[in-house]
């Protein structure tokens, strides 16, 4: 078994780091919290030309052909400053669904300006009722002669507020299928909305938004397979991402452990705070553990094995993550409950991670629903 | 044994239930159905409700005017008034310096300071933390000086000072004698917040409310009358403050409502195409707790009725502030899960999720505050550790 990064990854890593530190550290996601669009469109264009915008996409898609064990390499290092562009989004949901379903056309016309960061793109497949499940939907594209009608709402669509077109996931008579929607489309209605974690998403109402045939997505009645599966990767990202956040969080708490003084002596000499940073660390290395299987599996073609493994690592996000985040608010005392400490930032970034791409109830569900669950282990 | 109320007692709940019904002004109800923040001047509007009622100080007595309530019939009303999410009044007049002045003040202090806590006329806040003394509140370093011409001369900082920006007095822990044991040179002084020389800068929480202060004092001028109890002897007040009353600490009402607003949202929130309330996993996970706030409001009626017996706080009632503060979390934490991707927003200010859900996010984040504030969880556990369990000290 190998679980060293290779002298590229390593570069990449290295990279992404010295980005994160000097370009984007936590004050520049501070400000831009109070900014409308909340990311920087000449930032976006740098990480185009550092070719971070391509990194997992097929070569054919005119992509880099990278693993997602790059992807959550870069993810996890962004996310040690909470650096706001929309990678996760745009990438990670848009991009692999463009770039798996879409043909050279369309890629040449949406995909590529976005890995060049010259837009930005976003999924648009959650619906009211539907939870975490793509495959319900009640927005319905109807075919009239060369174009579609799509009428419904989307819901949390990650940095909708600003991208450039959205993915839809819409039934038609065919089964689930998938539409590039321009934001300036007639019948789409954009609403913004502020999330927790002082990022943006919008609810997208479709009132008719006619497309012509060419903006579907591949084959109706594909849609509904090819979207789990970039959920999955969303869910690994989000992993990697939230591993980043733990990783700091714990510093960040022991650093304020060895140096708080209380009664005379640093806080970190008592037992009960040795104890639960402890615990925090064991949970920060359960879950580097299993965003690594996971970050392998997603692109591997076992669908059981993929689900076992993305499920296993986003419980340990939520369940480990959620008490790295908390504790580490809990032994900041007052301050950590401030806004004005970066501590919290972390924490609501987490809490957003753990409601994206199945909660825990819902990985368990579906770890509990694999085919071997009852006679085999592990 | 009989666990239940008394008939008188389970007559006055219906009456407060009907006082809340009916006098509860409709701007304030429709914030507490969306669990929204309440603005220092919505408290008071509410405050002075409940004090044209008599209701406003339960627990001082009748001389005070208080309504000669006894430690059931408060907790029924506090309780009460927590389910049907009533404004928390602010506590630092009404629960701490009040009581503090009825014990240790002096009659003059009594007549100027106490009718106005009653009225609402004058707000109060609470200066003991500082940045280096939280947990170790006896290390404090804010200083008061006698100047030899009937005044101290306060220099120094507060932090934390929750509603401070709108406070007319906060009552201070200050230091007025640094060559003794650090508890032995602590004092209680009352402080004019509008005397020259205060400055208050409101800080954002977690929940992005203004709820607490940095607040600074420089050469601040304070009446030898506003020193409250002996010179140096400040420290006993600050205990005695813990010795109060605890049977309301636990916060039951309140927990007992936000799983209520739980169990209304996973009635609404749909997974696989019916209520979440009906998926057996999550149903489950509600049932848990709602079993471990059980535990806590029969904890709290053990502590009541010990009380009532005039006993002294026994060991029942040291757990109601860390398990109150924890479920309360707890819950808070379930809402958010129950609301799947919804647990996203952010005062919603265009409309788009359901109001019960509205400010859940917010509340979850302030109440990471309940293990901290009021000493700490930790600290209450070394508390328990020593004074109950007779753990050895290193
Ligand atoms: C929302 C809010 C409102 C507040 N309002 C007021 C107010 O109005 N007036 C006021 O005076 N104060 C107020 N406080 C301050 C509050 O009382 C302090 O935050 C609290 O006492 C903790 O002190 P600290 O923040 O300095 O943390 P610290 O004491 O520095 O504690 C940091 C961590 O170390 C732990 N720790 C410290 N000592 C020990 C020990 N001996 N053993 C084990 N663990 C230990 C703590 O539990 C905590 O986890 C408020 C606080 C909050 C969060």
């Amino acid at each position: 078994m190998d679980f060293q990064l290779s002298q590229d990854q390593k570069l990449l890593a290295e990279t992404a780091a010295s980005f994160a530190q000097k370009s984007s550290p936590v004050s520049r996601f501070r400000k831009l919290r109070d900014d409308p669009v909340g990311w920087d469109p000449a930032v976006w264009r740098q990480m185009g030309e550092l070719g971070w915008l391509a990194l997992p996409l097929p070569e054919a898609a005119g992509g880099f052909g990278g693993s997602f064990v790059d992807v959550c390499i870069l993810l996890e290092k962004l996310a040690t400053t909470l650096v706001p562009e929309p990678y996760l989004s745009s990438v990670v949901l848009a991009g692999m669904t463009l770039g798996h379903a879409g043909t050279a056309e369309q890629h040449e016309r949406w995909l590529a300006p976005m890995l060049e960061g010259r837009s930005t793109i976003a999924l648009a497949w959650a619906e009211r009722d539907a939870r975490y499940d793509p495959t319900r939907v009640a927005t319905r594209a109807e075919r009239t002669g060369d174009a579609w009608r799509l009428s419904g709402e989307k819901c949390w669509v990650l940095d909708g507020h600003h991208a450039s077109q959205f993915v839809v996931s819409a039934v038609t008579d065919d089964g689930l299928a998938l539409f590039v929607v321009d934001r300036s489309a007639l019948g789409t209605t954009v609403t913004p909305t502020r999330t927790i974690d002082g990022r943006r998403a919008a609810f997208v109402r479709l009132d008719g938004a006619t497309v012509a045939d060419d903006a579907r997505l591949g084959a109706p009645g594909t849609a509904g397979r090819l979207l789990d599966r970039v959920l999955d990767g969303a869910a690994v990202a989000a992993c990697a991402e939230g591993l980043g956040i733990c990783q700091t969080v714990l510093d960040m708490t022991v650093g304020y452990l060895k140096t708080r003084e209380q009664f005379g002596v640093k806080i970190g000499t008592f037992q009960v705070l040795q104890h639960r940073a402890v615990d925090m660390f064991v949970q920060v290395e359960l879950a580097r553990s299993l965003t690594t299987l996971a970050a392998v599996k997603v692109g591997g073609d076992d669908d059981d094995e993929r689900r076992k493994a993305v499920s296993a690592a986003k419980i340990q996000l939520s369940s480990g993550g959620s008490y790295v985040v908390r504790q580490a608010i809990q032994l900041h005392g007052g301050i950590g409950v401030t806004d004005e400490h970066d501590v919290g930032l972390y924490f609501k970034r987490l809490v957003a991670l753990n409601a994206l791409f199945g909660d825990e109830e819902d990985h368990v569900a579906r770890f509990a629903a694999r085919p071997g669950f009852s006679t085999t282990v592990c | 044994m009989d666990l239940s109320f008394t008939p008188e007692q389970e007559a006055f709940r219906a009456d407060v239930r009907r006082f809340i019904a009916d006098s509860m002004p409709p701007s304030i109800r429709a914030k507490a159905e969306d669990d929204a923040h309440f603005e220092h001047e919505e408290v008071m509007e509410w405050h002075r409700v409940l004090y044209r009622k008599g209701w406003v100080a339960p627990h001082w007595p009748k001389e005070h005017g208080g309504p000669g309530l006894d430690a059931t019939e408060r907790f029924i009303l506090q309780d009460e008034l927590e389910v049907a999410g009533a404004p928390m009044l602010s506590p630092f007049g009404l629960s701490m310096v009040g009581p503090l002045l009825m014990q240790f003040g002096t009659p003059a202090q009594q007549q100027r300071f106490l009718p106005k806590i009653l009225s609402g006329d004058e707000a109060w806040c609470q200066g003991y933390s500082e940045p280096n003394a939280g947990s170790d509140l006896a290390s404090l370093r804010c200083s008061a000086v006698d100047d030899g011409q009937g005044h101290f001369v306060v220099n120094g900082q507060k932090t934390w000072t929750t509603y401070a920006q709108y406070a007319d007095w906060i009552f201070c822990l200050v230091r007025t004698d640094a060559s003794v044991k650090k508890q032995a040179g602590i004092s209680f002084v009352l402080i004019d917040m509008k005397s020259p020389g205060v400055e208050v800068k409101p800080m954002l929480t977690l929940g992005h409310t203004t709820a607490f202060c940095d607040t600074f004092f420089e050469n601040v001028r304070v009446p030898k009358e506003n020193l409250v109890g002996p010179l140096n002897g400040g420290w006993t007040l600050a205990k005695a403050l813990l010795g109060h009353e605890r049977t309301l600490i636990a916060a039951v009402g309140s927990s007992r409502r936000a799983l209520l607003r739980v169990k209304r949202i996973a009635a609404k929130t749909m997974a696989h195409g019916r209520p979440l309330l009906d998926d057996p996993a999550w149903r489950a996970r509600i049932a848990r707790m709602e079993v471990a706030l059980l535990g806590l409001q029969w904890t709290n009626y053990r502590a009541l009725a010990g009380a009532a017996l005039g006993h002294a706080p026994g060991p029942e009632s040291s757990i109601l502030k860390i398990r109150g503060a924890e479920i309360l979390q707890q819950i808070y934490e379930l809402a958010m899960e129950v609301m799947g991707q919804s647990s996203l927003t952010w005062y919603d200010d265009a409309g788009l999720v359901d109001p019960l859900e509205r400010h859940v996010g917010p509340s979850f984040c302030y109440y990471r505050a309940t293990t901290i504030y009021g000493g700490s969880n930790e600290i209450q556990r070394n508390v328990i550790a020593k004074w109950i369990l007779g753990l050895p000290e290193r």
